[in-house]
């Protein structure tokens, strides 16, 4: 068909009556012009067959049991093929994350805007870094918690805080919050 | 290479210049297929056919990609893979029925142009190589095609690749050792779908490659033509852009035609319901059938149904098969008449269309049908002719036939005898 | 050389198939073949009128939704529809809350894990699954009917010829059989667990006639009364959507293709005419 894009211009010496030129050149223009549209109608649906299909649009949302998760601990698990980080805080993370001024912060945000009403202690983060994308460690019985108590990313060196928010290091922005609500006292459903 | 009258390629700026001196692409198409081409001017629509098999490749080289990027070649998974290309993938549906009847579409148009190449007489010589290199080409279409069609993983992906592997299994001593190394193991499975998979992908690429030989082979003499007269002048040629671009381009818009109906209207109307069944081992559906580009082809394979001597009517009938495509070969030897087109042969062409075509037609309904004894016997009949029309008529009627005169050129056959025209002007 | 080989082949070749037809054909006027059951009693398809069928055909949504009723309260006792997930409802027209209800009151529940001891274990279908099978695998679905596997449906009616009439003829084709089956083949009769069906390839199946009684399904308000017949038309409609589901996008896609490309044709066999103008007129 690409072959076809310069036929317009030998047209001109091809169509010699001098009074039909003008038509003859609209046609083969026309022409050329619909197989143009014709191959861009086909490349619409090949480059659109990459985005995401419907099952992983239909995004299958995760229900966590928090009644096993004890003060101090935190629980790694999966949400739209991601790690998603439940951490229930003590008394004394709360307090820190409350008392840390916003104008120490990258990306101001309180406890309260990161938790939902009245369950401050219950923090649900992506375990995703805002760096480049690492899990931070920190979740995990035994694991650095980095400088200031919260979450601690391997890759370059980017600290968290107790309400998962950017203290020191490359990442830009806090740890991601998903949607999610609670459907009990003791359960969430994320998504 | 080409004859003395080419255009010559001129790069109009200068990046077309610098171009021309670092890498001469440009120069290269237009001297294969653009301005820089003569071709004879008197081409019928039957000479479209070859462009439209390339594009037919290339539609699906394009989809076979695409689709390659959401199957799952394993035997667990295959079948709902293409489930989840035809229902969850964006525009999967399309892109899944463009290519499995873009293979109907390509065979369709490759048939005709084997067809036009046996009633025109291109396989004579100048153009041997070209013939050769193109039957190459459809030996690997075959290949392919059949690796492709059991990538679905349905009843009859898995069926046929058990009979066509059993095919090998036909061969004294060895067939056995090599059915199972084919399928890498005792019936088609995982590594059987693995090894058609990743060789699916591969010989498409073997295909573009022969597919450029091809063309450089035709370049060579230049495009043969409907009367068969070799061109003499400048004015038995056009150039092949604008004249046989624009040609080629109402054959572009008929096969896309023909491509959407099928394609949107009928998707199914081609294939075999079976397939939609997942591949299962323990059952043999009631009619193992191939898809209908092979079904002359297994009519001759089952038409063997008595052992000769010492051979098995099986082996038999593999041997022929493989003979009815590889006598095709010979072709330049076998038909030793001067006389390339059909047109100028009467005992040829009544063999051609009362003969041949009728018997291929047959033989592809005999095919396609459920072998009872009756189509048994017609596809025997058939058979008989197919063979005894290739390696026993064509070479007797090139022999005792009297061929009607030739036109002294190109351009008297285009424009009649004037006497302007009728003066021969040899090649400079 | 070659000529010669050649003619020794092709004589050969030829030769022997017509022996091996002359061979048959006596065999066949000797010893013809014996008449089957299924050649003298199998019928074709029955022609029936659906909403999608032709180039412009559409579903008709209620017709759907009221097929995907008789699919659950029916079919889904046996029958698997493993390719098809709840969230693909909201093509029938339900609304994604409906689709929740539908999932969470289907008779089959989804496999899983208990997620305390790892065993496994069964939870409520959400949309995004796939529709459970009634079995936890083909074993338990052959031994719960007889040493048959009742297929998965969601492709049927493409996989079988006849499509989409074939099921509803198979449906509504339970008879009883024809006194002269048993007269000239009374290996074909059905037997005990097998049912004949002149519609079904082999005239006895597995799996009795489903749909039995009229008003076996209770219909919602506006529709038609729920005969056998309508039944088996509203859960053949609702099996072409499981197998098709994209049809109506085919159609609407191909109807836009064609008049383009009619249109395009029209151009380039102008411009064909345009460019060959010349050439014409040397011949003139």
């Amino acid at each position: 068909m690409e072959s076809m894009a310069s036929l317009t211009e030998d047209s001109a010496t091809a169509g010699e009556e001098q009074g039909g030129v003008r038509r003859r050149d609209f046609i083969n223009v026309a022409a050329v012009s619909f197989a143009g549209v014709g191959a861009v109608s086909i490349v619409l649906p090949l480059i659109n067959q990459m985005n995401p299909s419907a099952d992983v649009l239909a995004e299958a949302s995760t229900e966590v049991d928090l009644s096993a998760i004890q003060p101090g601990q935190a629980i790694k698990t999966i949400f739209r093929k991601q790690p998603l980080f439940v951490r229930h805080l003590t008394p004394k993370e709360v307090a820190e994350a409350e008392a840390t001024p916003l104008s120490d912060l990258r990306d101001p945000q309180t406890l309260e805007d990161r938790t939902k009403a009245g369950k401050t202690q219950w923090l649900v983060t992506m375990g995703v870094c805002t760096h480049l994308g690492c899990v931070p460690l920190g979740a995990a019985e035994g694991e650095v918690k980095g400088e200031y108590g919260g979450y601690f990313c391997p890759c370059h060196g980017s600290s968290y805080d107790t309400a998962a928010r950017i203290r020191k290091g490359p990442a830009p922005t806090n740890l991601e919050v998903p949607p999610y609500e609670f459907t009990s006292d003791t359960a969430i459903l994320v998504g | 290479m080409s004859f003395p009258w080419a255009n010559e390629y001129k790069p109009s700026n200068a990046f077309m210049r610098y171009m021309d001196e670092k890498l001469p692409l440009p120069r290269f198409v237009y001297n294969a297929v653009g301005a820089g081409y003569p071709v004879p001017r008197n081409l019928n629509y039957f000479w479209n056919f070859g462009v439209l098999a390339g594009m037919a490749l290339m539609i699906q080289i394009v989809t076979g990609i695409v689709l390659a990027m959401h199957y799952g070649a394993d035997s667990g998974i295959a079948f709902a893979s293409v489930e989840h290309i035809m229902r969850d993938v964006n525009s999967g549906w399309f892109l899944r029925y463009a290519h499995q009847n873009g293979a109907s579409m390509f065979f369709i148009v490759v048939y005709i142009h084997i067809f036009r190449g046996l009633f025109y007489g291109s396989y004579k010589p100048p153009r041997e190589m070209v013939w050769h290199l193109g039957l190459v080409i459809f030996l690997l279409m075959m290949a392919t095609a059949f690796m492709g069609y059991v990538l679905p993983w349905g009843q009859m992906s898995f069926w046929g690749a058990k009979v066509i592997t059993g095919l090998f299994g036909a061969i004294p001593l060895v067939g056995e050792p090599i059915q199972t190394w084919l399928l890498g193991g005792f019936a088609p499975d995982n590594a059987a779908l693995n090894r058609f998979f990743s060789l699916h992908f591969l010989l498409p690429f073997v295909i573009l490659g022969v597919i450029i030989l091809h063309i450089w082979a035709l370049h060579i003499p230049g495009s043969s033509n409907p009367t068969g007269v070799e061109v003499k002048s400048e004015q038995d040629t056009v150039p092949f852009h604008p004249y046989y671009t624009a040609k080629d381009g109402v054959g572009v818009a008929l096969f896309f035609l023909l491509f959407a109906v099928i394609l949107f209207f009928a998707p199914n109307f081609l294939g075999e319901p079976d397939n939609y069944i997942p591949a299962n081992p323990l059952a043999t559906p009631a009619n193992i059938v191939p898809e209908w580009y092979f079904w002359p082809f297994y009519a001759i394979l089952r038409a063997f149904t008595v052992d000769f001597l010492f051979i098995p009517a099986k082996l038999l009938g593999v041997l022929a098969m493989f003979a009815s495509i590889l006598l095709l070969f010979f072709l330049p030897w076998l038909d030793t008449s001067a006389v390339r087109s059909g047109h100028y042969r009467p005992m040829f062409r009544k063999f051609f269309w009362f003969g041949l075509i009728p018997t291929i037609v047959i033989l592809g309904y005999c095919g396609g049908s459920h072998a009872t004894d009756g189509i048994v016997l017609i596809s025997q009949i058939a058979s008989a002719y197919y063979f005894a029309h290739f390696l026993i008529i064509l070479p007797i009627i090139s022999r005792v036939e009297t061929t009607k005169p030739l036109p002294t050129s190109i351009t008297e056959a285009v424009l009649g005898n004037t006497p302007a025209n009728a003066t021969l002007q040899p090649a400079e | 050389m070659i000529r010669i080989g050649a003619f020794l082949v092709g004589l050969f070749f030829s030769g022997w198939l017509l022996v091996s037809a002359a061979m048959g054909a006596f065999a066949f006027v000797t010893a013809p073949a014996a008449p089957t059951a299924e050649h003298e009693f199998h019928k074709p398809a029955k022609s029936v009128d659906f909403s999608f069928d032709g180039p412009a055909g559409k579903f008709d949504r209620a017709q759907l939704q009221r097929g995907m009723q008789i699919f659950k309260e029916v079919c889904s006792a046996c029958h698997s529809l493993k390719y098809v997930s709840f969230r693909d409802f909201k093509d029938l027209g339900y609304s994604e809350g409906q689709v929740k209800t539908i999932a969470a009151t289907w008779p089959a529940e989804t496999p899983s894990i208990n997620p305390d001891t790892g065993e496994a274990a069964t939870r409520k279908p959400i949309p995004a699954d796939k529709i459970p099978s009634p079995y936890p695998n083909d074993v338990a679905a052959r031994a719960a009917n007889n040493n048959a596997v009742p297929p998965d449906l969601s492709l049927m009616t493409k996989a079988r010829h006849g499509g989409s009439a074939y099921v509803y003829s198979l449906l509504t084709g339970y008879q009883a059989p024809p006194a002269e089956l048993k007269e000239k083949f009374p290996a074909s009769m059905p037997g005990a667990t097998t049912h004949y069906n002149p519609y079904f390839a082999n005239l006895n199946l597995a799996m009795a006639a489903p749909l039995t009684t009229d008003g076996q399904v209770t219909y919602g308000e506006g529709a038609p009364k729920p005969t056998v017949d309508q039944m088996a038309k509203d859960v053949t409609a609702f099996l072409t959507w499981t197998a098709e589901p994209k049809l109506e996008n085919r159609k609407r896609a191909g109807t836009a293709a064609v008049i383009f490309l009619l249109i395009f044709l029209g151009l380039c066999v102008g411009a064909y005419k345009n460019v060959w103008a010349d050439k014409k007129k040397a011949h003139a």
